[in-house]
């Protein structure tokens, strides 16, 4: 009985210490680019055996904080990094933290309702006045004047937005301060990962968000593109800054960070919501890698470097197939150049 | 019961003696090594404690005893209260003694006083096999399974109610609700009350039962008037288990009640529970946000010690007072 | 005396409801097994046993790392709560006094009555933040500190009903204290203490909170005990959870497999002891 026991305790230890000879990197955070960081860890891993990059899609919020804990190695956010948290990050590891863009994508209002297919037109005011709580029917005249053909029904509004604290819901927020007055001064006056919703069900996670509006009749919530076309969902077409009514898509979120890619700064904080020009999805935005500034482990650093350089050269192809847009030249030229950073 | 009472074995070593005979064979040896275990339980829960406690220091300096009667919930300005937490845990936990209690007696009723033994002891069995299935399995049945149905059984009911009903139904539906969970955790929790009232209910004296029905009272009578009131302590310690462990359930409240951080007044809207918020907000929070849940949780650990405390002393009373079986 | 139609009626339908509520109680774990062995087992395949998740969105995925995983987190927890759960029941049962026992009895009382969430949030301050990497051996370690009370209580009840006579017949033998532990009570009482460990561990093998800040997750392998890991509770919630019908069938598979396993532990338990124990299992 003791020969058994000690050969199994010695064969977990050394499975234990079997892990020598990969390079294995956590990273946790946004779901936004959530089918889009699988596919390219994925494949990343496929090209570099030795490399294992494990990323949890928790929400932004959680990986800032984890990765601002340093219980993982790098995070995933859509919520732009405020100057708060760039100093809460530099106090708890004594560095800072680098952002590095990777795709854009877009933020759509996806919508169950029976007998409207995929034309529904939504103004600012509409969106604002849906999240406020203003408008709780669907056959709301506001509605139904971007809409002139849709029968639109006289059931109640289900709105869903996320529970978690998400860079999605930055990316929302920040659009709805941006068009909306009343949201500024009833909700929040910029955006936020989290805030206290007027109203609505709470999902988790954009998978979470986009599972409740495919459940609920009646239902409207906001996910990222992706979501909803691998979902087969219905998502609305926006009125932007210009007046268009544009449908979220590669193009208009590629239009949309034209103006902001030639002079975007140097640490890559900028929002792309509610852009200037007639072409633009007014709700896309840049989402980004929060790398530490310094990676104490060689081969972390090697391999995190390794993946950045790849990602925006080869990665950047792949991103199209899954309808996030690829990021402009602009921005890649400058991000490779401050990869060096990373020290 | 204790099966192989023979084998008393002299204390002579046939050849090497095994690790944990040789490891015994000191008093001194043995009774240390026991004790540091006993030890050990106690460094290990008193740190737990103690890590609660600072960990929601930030929050109890800040908020105080104002936090328990806060309904506020607001990451962005930093104000934290319990209340609407509270009150969805203890709604959905009451509820779900609503509706958990009348079926667990009845059925416990049946197997101690009705059901021939060994039928009694097989759907006991099969009953208690109900408490071992996992909370995630209850969340899945409650996503894919009740909370449909719930969508198909309510809405005929409400409208039966017309313009008026009652505030506990009154407001729009989503099916996930304090409803979908009080009916999810009552699932869950009557399996306890079955078990632990059957054996209270077998613990009463058959002289009691055999004096009422030489009165001529009927075999309901008889139950319902003298057994169970004999038993009523320990099956309202029966009770005080299960809602004891409905308050800790997590995983399949946080996927039926909706998450909404919120007092409501309707059984059809959604709400919180202690056990969710923590499990959705943990990993994001920081700072006092973080510090809050903490504090959350040890109300809710608070809870539950009460609970299970009252829960132990009722039983014992209960089967201190019969005869034994 | 002759009774009132009145009276027989009443118990008549009362004794009909309650056989009903015991129908009802019944039926619905042959409901929730049926429903799982349907929705589940349809799903279930050589992919599902052997494969890694595919990216989101792709098909073919399995569970393979998070049966893995699931087995070397309860691996960790028995290895840390059955030991100390037992060696202090043994305490309890055969040397504690009076005052102290009730000390004992009272914090496995407290540490039982802990919810999992909050196991969760200790192990994740003391292992996970120190650390600062999720691992397998923080969710070991949660699991393992909810062991540790059910195995004691369970060895506490089993070694105390060993009766007195065989303890006294083997110290009139000349053994000694701890020998008389050893070589003939937990002998008598090992079918209920193996029983217990057994119940135990089905117990935790569906915990899910506890892990969700301990050992995260994990797309890919989780090699050593170092490394966040997928398990099979956590990963049910999440493809639960998620709007793609190809995850929701993983996750009613993933559920089979779990609650067939737990299952089938508690019957073997159960079994193992004799019937008439049964209600003193607790």
């Amino acid at each position: 009985m003791m020969n058994r026991f000690t050969t199994a305790l010695v064969t977990l230890v050394g499975l234990a210490g079997a892990a020598s000879a990969q390079t294995l990197i956590n990273g946790a955070g946004a779901t936004f680019p959530e089918p889009m960081y699988s596919k390219w860890f994925s494949d990343f891993k496929k090209l570099h055996n030795n490399i294992q990059i494990n990323y949890t899609a928790n929400g932004s919020g959680a990986g800032i904080t984890a990765v601002t804990a340093g219980t993982v190695d790098f995070a995933g956010s859509d919520a732009i990094l405020t100057d708060a948290q760039l100093k809460a990050f530099k106090d708890k590891q004594g560095f800072g933290v680098l952002c590095f863009p990777t795709v854009m994508g877009a933020v759509v209002l996806t919508y169950n309702v029976a007998g409207v297919s995929g034309d529904l037109k939504l103004t600012p005011d509409a969106v604002a006045g849906i999240y406020l709580g203003k408008i709780t029917k669907w056959n709301d005249p506001a509605l139904g004047k971007a809409n002139p053909g849709v029968t639109l029904p006289g059931k109640d509004i289900v709105v869903v937005h996320r529970s978690d604290s998400s860079g999605t819901s930055f990316i929302f927020t920040d659009y709805l301060a941006k068009v909306s007055a009343d949201w500024r001064a009833k909700v929040s006056p910029t955006g936020a990962a989290a805030v206290q919703w007027p109203t609505g069900l709470g999902g988790s996670k954009n998978e979470g968000v986009a599972g409740l509006v495919k459940q609920q009749a009646n239902s409207i919530g906001y996910v990222e593109l992706s979501f909803a076309i691998q979902n087969k969902m219905n998502y609305a077409t926006i009125q932007n800054s210009a007046g268009a009514f544009v449908k979220p898509s590669l193009e208009s979120v590629t239009a949309a960070a034209a103006a902001s890619a030639k002079t975007i700064p140097d640490d890559f904080r900028v929002s792309i919501t509610n852009p200037p020009g007639k072409d633009s999805y007014p709700i896309s935005s840049f989402t980004w890698l929060l790398i530490p500034e310094q990676i104490k482990d060689a081969s972390k650093k090697t391999a995190l470097t390794d993946f950045l350089t790849w990602m925006l050269k080869d990665g950047q192809a792949l991103a199209a197939p899954l309808t996030y847009a690829p990021l402009p030249k602009a921005v890649v030229d400058k991000e490779v150049k401050a990869i060096a950073k990373i020290k | 019961m204790a099966s192989s009472a023979a084998t008393v074995t002299p204390a002579r070593p046939r050849g090497r003696a095994s690790l944990l005979q040789r490891a015994f064979s000191g008093d001194a040896l043995a009774r240390a090594l026991t004790f540091l275990a006993a030890a050990t339980l106690i460094v290990i829960t008193a740190l737990l404690v103690y890590e609660l406690w600072l960990g929601s220091g930030e929050s109890r300096a800040k908020f105080g005893f104002h936090f328990l009667a806060s309904s506020t919930w607001n990451p962005v300005t930093e104000d934290f209260g319990a209340l609407p937490f509270i009150f969805g845990t203890v709604v959905t936990s009451a509820l779900a003694l609503l509706i958990a209690v009348p079926f667990g007696v009845g059925a416990a009723i049946f197997l101690a006083e009705l059901a021939p033994p060994k039928l009694s002891d097989g759907m006991t069995f099969l009953i208690e096999l109900l408490a071992a299935v996992p909370s995630v399995i209850f969340g899945l049945i409650g996503i894919f399974v009740l909370v449909p149905a719930l969508l198909v059984i309510v809405p005929p009911i409400k409208d039966a109610f017309g313009d008026n009903p009652p505030f506990f139904l009154s407001g729009p539906f989503y099916g996930v609700s304090i409803l979908a969970a009080g009916v999810v955790l009552s699932i869950m929790i009557a399996p306890f009350i079955i078990s632990v009232s059957r054996e209270v209910l077998l613990a009463v004296p058959r002289d009691l039962r055999e004096a009422a029905l030489a009165l001529g009272a009927t075999r309901w009578e008889t139950t319902w008037q003298v057994v169970v009131p004999y038993a009523r302590r320990g099956i309202m310690g029966s009770v005080f288990l299960a809602l004891a462990r409905s308050l800790g359930e997590t995983m399949a409240v946080t996927m039926v009640v909706g998450n909404n951080p919120h007092i409501v007044r309707s059984l059809l809207a959604s709400g919180y529970s202690i056990a969710a918020i923590i499990a959705n907000e943990f990993a994001e929070a920081s700072g006092v946000h973080k510090s809050a849940l903490i504090e959350l949780g040890l109300v809710l650990f608070a809870l539950t010690i009460v609970l299970n405390g009252a829960a132990r002393l009722l039983i014992l009373a209960t089967a201190q007072k019969g005869a034994s079986r | 005396m002759k009774l009132s139609f009145r009276r027989k009626a009443v118990n008549g339908v009362m004794l009909c409801l309650t056989g009903v509520c015991t129908v009802v109680a019944v039926g619905l774990l042959f409901f929730i097994l049926g429903y799982l062995l349907v929705q589940g087992g349809a799903s279930l395949s050589w992919n599902f046993f052997t494969k890694l998740p595919t990216p989101v969105g792709e098909m073919g995925g399995g569970m393979a790392n998070a049966l893995v995983g699931s087995a070397k987190v309860l691996l960790i927890a028995t290895c840390l709560g059955v030991p100390i759960g037992f060696l202090a029941g043994v305490y309890l049962a055969e040397y504690a006094g009076g005052a102290f026992a009730s000390v004992i009895r009272f914090i496995t009382d407290l540490l039982n009555g802990v919810p999992s969430i909050v196991v969760g949030i200790f192990a994740y301050t003391i292992i996970v933040a120190t650390t600062k990497q999720y691992s397998t051996l923080a969710g070991g370690c949660a699991l393992g500190v909810m062991m540790i009370p059910i195995a004691l209580r369970s060895t506490e009840e089993f070694l105390r009903s060993v009766p007195g006579s065989l303890r006294e017949g083997a110290m009139a033998l000349g053994a000694t204290k701890s020998r008389t532990i050893v070589s003939v009570v937990i002998p008598a009482a090992i079918r209920g203490l193996i029983s217990g460990m057994m119940l135990n561990l089905a117990r935790v093998a569906g915990e899910t909170a506890p892990l969700l800040f301990t050992a995260l997750d994990n797309r890919f392998w989780s090699p050593g005990l170092n490394q966040p890991t997928a398990t099979l509770p956590v990963v049910i919630y999440n493809y639960a959870t998620s709007p793609y019908p190809e995850l929701h069938q993983l996750a009613w598979a993933a559920g089979f497999v779990l609650l067939a396993m737990v299952l089938i532990i508690n019957i073997t338990a159960r079994s193992i002891v004799a019937s008439g124990f049964s209600h003193k299992t607790r």
